[in-house]
């Protein structure tokens, strides 16, 4: 095999920046409910489909534009978000069987979206899905580049508000160490609500960058479970801009990997990254 | 008197009711009970809705005619989630618990085979409509109603090179692409072995994991390398996510198959155009004169729609299920027996016309011959092209 190409490099390279950019999108919500609600929400993901389909409905039958359904989405979800955490709070769920509960919650949406839209393929065709633009030899397909701004503003809007507001310092606050943030006056419940409505609108855009770039089927719930929780990890647990960052790393490493080598490989990238980051700064993941 | 009149009236009632019974052919006594699992829920739930679909259209077909042996046909299906090794205890409990008559394969290769494994153990005939690999069917009392013959990997890539050959610029070069899903992974391999022998370039082989999500390097490697025919080893939508990722770069192969893709997001995407892939059987002449098509299809494009399907055609999958229970039945009736070895001894020495065509099954493995053709998407709707004999009237393959 011959050297590749620069442009067949540079194009892989930007491929994963643009799906690292939705692994940091995705593992968003997920690392601030982990990191500061101690909650390992698996049905974010459910959350994240179920927004694609609700999308994929409101564009295909309703005629809305697909970036205008984020109107009626983001609210939705944020309700959805803060009625789960009423439900967590009310039957105090530890973190460990948050772990379960969300499964079943999975299961659930899954099932739910099976029994409205079938099992079958269901794909979105907008104005966005064919539109690109180019830039010298590389191509920049638009649903891709909407994904990459939304997530580098949300993480950098979330990671803002998390430091300098004094909402973002209880919410630090009363997860470094809840009975003292109480203490001083930090309305534990209300933020945690506050926070997952938050992660659950964070699905619910994530949702839409899924129905504007991916055929959707339920079971796909499952697929970007591993590599998500990869970067969660690795970026660190309730960091803004870590799954961003750790997102945009895997997801170059896996393309770079699939330009250089057999396209098989790339699985092994965002695991084996997240061994040698464990191995390298053990017991930092917060 | 009253009571003599109420005995004749009861007596003629009943003798009306028998003469009735027959000629409209209702069929009666206990119930003939077919067991299968699909794979109802999980990742293959899109592709086994179209064989639960099938199953009842053909139960109640031939419960409108007169059911099996006469008497009616009640089929009780399973969800095996997607998972072989729930369909392995899923079939277990149809022989064991429920006693079922007879068995109907489930969905999917791995599924099948665990299923296999069971049929066996309790000597259960076990006729099947999707079993990818048939070197991996060991069971006598197994029958294939995917006719891909015993050597798909090889006649198979045979039958399609034969095709492109025919066209006035027959491809020289070939990147070959594929998952590796093992039903469709072998077959790649054999494919590359067909073309060096038929003396095509190979300018690329690449393999990805079953569940990749990211495509767009490999688009970018095959519009590297530049090849005259993509051979794609995609199974359902891996292969819209490569031309969704080609053409994101622009670039559309000149030539390109898919070997199992998902039919309606194939055909109906517009970089679908003049995209190729195997089938046994598609809406159109000469398929539609086989005994029962016109008819199935018909029914089957209605329930489909009905069902929220949004693709409603029948093609490989529908075909290869309803062939499954014309198979079945054939076997019951012509031997008016239940019994599994009767009926595995009858359908290895007897052919069945099925609305794919005749399937036979002496050969190795009990397949029989590959009746797989090559068709291609034209005008946003799937047609066979090749061999000509298969091919829909008019129709030839489309190159550019």
């Amino acid at each position: 095999m011959g050297l590749p190409s620069l442009s067949l490099l540079a194009q892989s390279a930007l491929s994963g920046v643009f799906i690292g950019a939705l692994y940091g999108l995705l593992g968003l919500g997920l690392s601030l409910s982990w990191g500061l609600l101690r909650q390992i929400n698996l049905a974010h993901f459910a959350l994240a489909f179920l927004a694609a389909y609700v999308c994929y409905q409101l564009s295909t039958v309703r005629g809305i534009d697909p970036l205008l359904t984020l109107a009626l989405i983001v609210p939705a979800f944020f309700v959805l978000g803060v009625a789960l955490q009423w439900v967590f709070a009310r039957f105090d769920i530890s973190a460990f069987n948050s772990l379960l509960v969300t499964f079943g919650l999975t299961v659930i949406v899954e099932a739910l979206i099976q029994g409205i839209w079938t099992a079958d393929f269901r794909r979105l065709e907008s104005v966005y899905g064919s539109a690109k633009f180019r830039v010298g030899f590389l191509y920049i397909p638009a649903p891709e580049l909407l994904t990459l701004v939304l997530s580098v503003v949300l993480s950098l809007a979330i990671w803002l508000a998390l430091r300098y507001t004094d909402v973002g310092k209880a919410l630090r606050a009363a997860a470094e160490d809840g009975p003292i943030a109480v203490a001083f006056g930090v309305n534990r419940q209300a933020l945690a609500m506050l926070l997952s409505g938050v992660c659950a609108a964070l699905a619910g855009v994530a949702g839409v960058c899924i129905a504007l770039s991916y055929t959707l089927a339920p079971a796909q719930i499952y697929t970007w479970i591993g590599v998500v929780f990869a970067a969660v990890m690795m970026g660190g647990l309730g960091r803004p801009l870590g799954p961003l960052v750790a997102g945009i790393v895997i997801g170059v490493s896996e393309s770079v990997t699939m330009a250089l080598t057999s396209p098989s490989w790339a699985p092994l990238v965002s695991f084996s990254l997240l061994i040698i980051v464990l191995l390298v700064r053990p017991g930092k993941l917060q | 008197m009253n009571r003599t009149v109420r005995h004749v009236a009861a007596v003629l009632f009943a003798f009306l009711g028998a003469i009735a019974g027959s000629a409209w052919g209702a069929p009666s006594g206990p119930p003939i009970r077919i067991g299968s699992t699909l794979a109802l829920t999980g990742p293959l739930a899109s592709t086994a809705l179209v064989h639960q679909l099938v199953g009842d259209i053909y139960v109640e077909q031939i419960n409108k005619k007169n059911g099996l042996l006469g008497r009616p046909v009640e089929w009780i299906v399973k969800d095996d989630q997607s998972k072989p090794e729930l369909a392995r205890t899923l079939y277990e409990q149809l022989i064991t618990v429920d006693k079922v008559d007879l068995l109907m394969g489930p969905y999917a290769t791995g599924a099948i085979l665990s299923a296999m494994g069971v049929a066996q153990r309790y000597n259960k005939i076990l006729i099947h409509h999707t079993f990818g690999i048939p070197s991996l069917a060991k069971y006598d009392g197994q029958f294939p109603t995917w006719s891909l013959g015993a050597d798909p990997a090889t006649t198979f890539p045979n039958t399609l090179l034969d095709a492109l050959a025919a066209t006035p610029k027959p491809p020289k070069t070939i990147a070959i692409v594929t998952s590796k899903f093992p039903s469709v992974h072998f077959m790649s391999l054999g494919a590359r072995e067909v073309a060096k022998k038929r003396g095509l370039q190979e300018v690329a082989f690449l393999e990805w994991d079953f569940g990749n999500r990211d495509f767009g390097a490999i688009a970018a490697r095959v519009k590297d390398a530049n090849p005259d025919l993509v051979w794609v080893g995609a199974i359902g939508l891996e292969g819209n996510q490569l031309l969704d990722a080609m053409k994101k770069i622009d670039y559309a192969p000149p030539l390109h198959f898919y070997m199992y893709p998902a039919p309606g997001p194939m055909a109906q995407a517009p970089e679908g155009k003049n995209a190729l892939a195997a089938t046994i059987f598609e809406e159109n002449q000469p398929y539609l004169s086989n005994p029962g098509a016109a008819e199935f299809v018909k029914l089957f494009n209605e329930r489909a729609a009905k069902a929220g399907l949004p693709y409603t055609g029948v093609e490989t999958q529908a075909a290869a299920s309803y062939s499954a229970w014309q198979v079945l039945d054939a076997a019951v009736t012509a031997t008016k027996s239940l019994d599994d070895k009767v009926l595995t001894e009858w359908l290895r020495k007897n052919r069945v016309d099925t609305i794919q065509g005749k399937l036979r099954f002496d050969g190795a493995s009990n397949y029989g011959d590959d009746l797989m053709v090559v068709k291609q998407v034209q005008n946003g709707r799937w047609v066979t092209v090749w061999p000509k004999s298969a091919a829909a009237p008019g129709a030839t393959l489309m190159t550019k």
